[in-house]
């Protein structure tokens, strides 16, 4: 980008040059510290001039001395740096100033809440002395955040669980190569049915001396976890189910996918929910009874999976028609040539489409309060109303929005990697 | 062959058929010995409940079908205001996010990277438990921009107080029909001419001149009634006068505002970049202006890219403003699928009834689109 207004002086000189850098330095910090002064300090330095100015004074004094700064080719390399990236122009210049102002303005005030006068010591509400946040409440709640209403004791059995389905989950990375052809059977059929019977046996309990923990029990980041993996793992096989059923030739089976898909797509996953909740008991024969959590389960899966189809759609309908020309050349039917040519290609196309479906199953499950489970969002409207902690509901949702944000900009960002590593040129 | 093609087919009819079929049995017979009959004759019953805040006349003596109504219109209010605010801003923070300018750059995708990774619920939370609940009492509340107060029971400003209403709102729609074909018919001549006429000035002095002419000769009139403290008892104040909006309005229509508009800044951002430099470079070299390359060469191409994501971003907008439920605003889910459900018990009635409403926006609306996306494609020849 050049920049396209130099200042009114246009010095040509390098003495002038120097007197108007010198002189733009000086009107900026003017600018930036009367902002510094009028908001912590309560003093005004430019309290001599008119008082309609006087509020824009700081934003006037800065965007002038950019302006004076707007120098071409000065030779001083940073400066150069500076002019090309935030201040190219006067409006530019306005921009860049009120940014940096807000930034002054917004910056210690929320440093302070969250560092330096926040309290962490200590274990009972009295010890939150400061004016800042009260971290000692997520502390004490901690547990209760991560693990619900999972008693105390019984926590390392969700620990155990967890690491042993993550190694089960890591075997990809191990496999020897001549295994490889096995991992997408191992990955959408036995994973599941692995962690399925690590969780009944050891978070639900009940057998080999454990003592069994009804699911209305489970909860907190523990909770959000176990419903995004089992919904993460059954949809994607369902939602290609569909995707291939929707360009099908046959007429009912692509009509019945195609109004399955829209179906799910149209209602949103709040009503889904609530059907799962109080409408899908009346549906089942007297007396079975299915429990919440699997109930749930099944109700992400089904409308996230329609979403997953639309996006694998997408890459099947990008794949060029001699991929699927050449394939039937061979001699393939329908189903060898979906596995071995179609699928392999079009799944590389579609993982970023793949990845923000996961992040919003990931980022919908806080919704599961409907039905009386509490994730962390739900735990900590809980722990909100317990009368000894009242008050700290700030703190609580920093708290989850912390946690909720770190997982959902990791996995996108690791989405983003995927991509490029799969991109291949076509 | 032919068998290899009907097989799949009645296989899939046969499964469709079971489930449906053992559905309906179980729900029969269900409801059989709960003693519940289906029908939907409860809609015209008095509703007996009262909602917060309504659009329409309602209260507890209307009936079932007017509670929907009040739930629905609520939905579409929340839907509506924010449909409108998130596009503004995310068109602004999508432009933004491509500004030569380091620093506004930067902001801008912190600003998408926040809110886009934080659950929607957890963000409606938020604004509704932590951030407005630290608002004033009504009476600390300072005054804002002379008429207005925001307290912790919502945002009180002044109301407007019309005469003649409809004779306005009439010239308003005559203007906005005279806008209409004026923008056709300088289309036309540009296409036909080569002439480009002040359509935005001109459309703006018929869209604001027109209804204030009704001012001087229709006979309309405009007044406002600001909102003023009242002492209920010694230690509880509220306003009289005004126009309120509730607190969990505030907090819903902010909360998907900002996460929403990130998604239609990302789609602006692609759109604008998706346009070639070879466009931006033929139009300047057939001498046109920055600005009517902007409006004539790149803007319409890249709405070609920007609308079909934005319409579905609309979509989920409107479906999360079921998310309602949660802060106990009055929408449709609250409402109906909540309270009415609970006093009826027709499960199956009111959850179908509620599914089939969203379900009706929701493929209104992309039958629109489609036909949409088909009238502005490019006829490839």
């Amino acid at each position: 980008m050049t920049i396209n207004h130099m200042n009114f002086f246009k010095p040509k000189h390098q003495k002038d040059r120097n007197i108007s850098l010198i002189m733009g330095v000086l009107f900026f910090s003017i600018g930036i510290l009367d902002f510094y002064l009028n908001n912590y300090f309560n003093t005004n330095i430019t309290s001599f001039l008119p008082r309609f100015i006087n509020f824009f004074t700081p934003l006037i004094f800065s965007v002038f001395g950019l302006h004076l700064m707007r120098i071409e080719f000065s030779g001083i390399k940073i400066l150069d740096k500076l002019n090309k990236n935030i201040n190219t122009s006067n409006f530019n210049a306005v921009l860049s100033t009120s940014i940096i102002l807000l930034v002054i303005v917004a910056l210690p005030p929320l440093l302070n809440w969250f560092i330096f006068d926040a309290n962490i010591a200590g274990d009972t509400k009295e010890a939150c002395t400061g004016g800042g946040a009260c971290w000692v409440y997520i502390k004490v709640w901690f547990n209760r955040f991560m693990y619900g209403m999972y008693p105390n004791a019984e926590q390392w059995r969700i620990n155990v669980t967890f690491i042993a389905v993550l190694l089960f989950m890591a075997v990809g990375f191990f496999v020897p190569s001549k295994l490889r052809n096995y991992l997408s059977f191992y990955y959408t059929i036995l994973l599941p049915i692995i962690s399925f019977i690590l969780i009944y046996y050891i978070i639900s309990g009940g057998s080999f001396g454990l003592v069994w923990v009804e699911t209305g029990a489970w909860g907190g980041l523990s909770l959000t976890f176990m419903v995004s993996f089992f919904s993460l793992i059954f949809c994607f096989p369902l939602g290609m189910m569909l995707a291939l059923g929707r360009r099908s030739n046959l007429p009912v089976v692509k009509y019945s996918s195609l109004s399955f898909i829209e179906f799910w797509r149209g209602v949103p996953l709040i009503t889904v929910l609530f059907m799962s909740a109080v409408m899908f008991p009346m549906f089942l024969p007297e007396g079975t009874y299915i429990d919440k959590l699997i109930r749930v389960v099944v109700a992400i899966t089904l409308f996230e999976a329609a979403y997953t189809a639309e996006v694998i759609r997408g890459g099947l309908q990008a794949l060029p028609r001699g991929q699927y020309d050449a394939a039937k050349s061979l001699g393939m039917g329908y189903w060898k040539m979906h596995i071995f040519v179609i699928l392999p290609q079009a799944l590389k196309l579609v993982i970023p489409g793949i990845a923000n479906t996961f992040l919003a199953l990931i980022k919908d499950t806080p919704l599961i309060f409907v039905v009386g489970l509490l994730e962390v969002v739900g735990m900590l409207n809980l722990a909100k109303t317990n009368p000894k902690w009242l008050g700290f509901s700030m703190e609580g949702y920093v708290f989850a929005g912390i946690i909720f944000w770190i997982i959902c900009y990791s996995m996108s960002k690791y989405s983003q990697k995927l991509e490029l590593k799969y991109k291949t040129d076509r | 062959m032919k068998i290899k093609k009907i097989f799949p087919q009645i296989l899939t009819l046969l499964f469709i058929f079971l489930i449906f079929g053992f559905f309906t049995m179980n729900a029969q017979e269900n409801m059989e010995t709960r003693g519940l009959d289906f029908g939907f004759g409860f809609l015209k019953e008095a509703a007996s409940f009262d909602i917060q805040f309504s659009l329409i006349d309602y209260d507890g003596s209307h009936s079932y079908g007017r509670a929907y109504l009040v739930g629905l219109l609520n939905t579409l209010l929340v839907a509506v205001i924010g449909i409108i605010l998130a596009t503004f801003l995310g068109a602004v923070i999508g432009v933004a996010r491509l500004s030569p300018n380091y620093l506004i750059k930067k902001t801008a995708s912190f600003y998408i990277e926040f809110f886009r990774n934080i659950p929607l619920l957890l963000q409606i939370f938020f604004w509704y438990f932590a951030a407005l609940r630290a608002l004033p009492m009504p009476e600390d509340a300072t005054l804002l921009l002379g008429s207005s107060f925001m307290t912790i029971k919502g945002f009180y400003t002044a109301a407007p107080i019309w005469k003649n209403f409809d004779v306005f709102f009439v010239t308003l729609i005559i203007a906005m029909i005279l806008i209409f074909f004026f923008a056709r018919y300088s289309k036309k001549k540009q296409e036909q001419e080569g002439k480009q006429l002040p359509v935005l000035i001109i459309s703006l002095v018929i869209f604001i001149g027109l209804p204030s002419l009704t001012f001087l000769i229709g006979g309309v009139d405009l007044s406002f009634s600001f909102p003023e403290i009242r002492k209920m008892s010694q230690s509880s104040y509220t306003f009289d006068g005004g126009f309120k909006i509730p607190p969990e309005l505030i907090a819903l229509t902010l909360a998907l505002t900002l996460y929403t508009a990130t998604f239609i800044a990302e789609n602006v951002r692609a759109g604008i970049q998706g346009i070639g430099k070879g466009q931006k470079e033929a139009a300047a070299s057939i001498g046109l202006t920055p600005n009517q390359v902007l409006k004539l060469v790149v803007m319409p191409q890249a709405l070609r890219i920007i609308i079909p994501p934005t319409t579905n971003q609309y979509l989920n907008l409107t479906k999360n403003s079921s998310l309602a439920a949660a802060i106990a605003y009055p929408d449709l889910v609250l409402v109906f699928a909540g309270t009415a459900m609970m006093q009826t018990g027709k499960a199956i009635e009111i959850v179908g009834i509620t599914m089939a409403t969203y379900l009706t926006i929701s493929l209104g609306i992309s039958l629109l689109m489609n036909w949409y996306n088909k009238r502005i494609a490019i006829q490839e020849k």
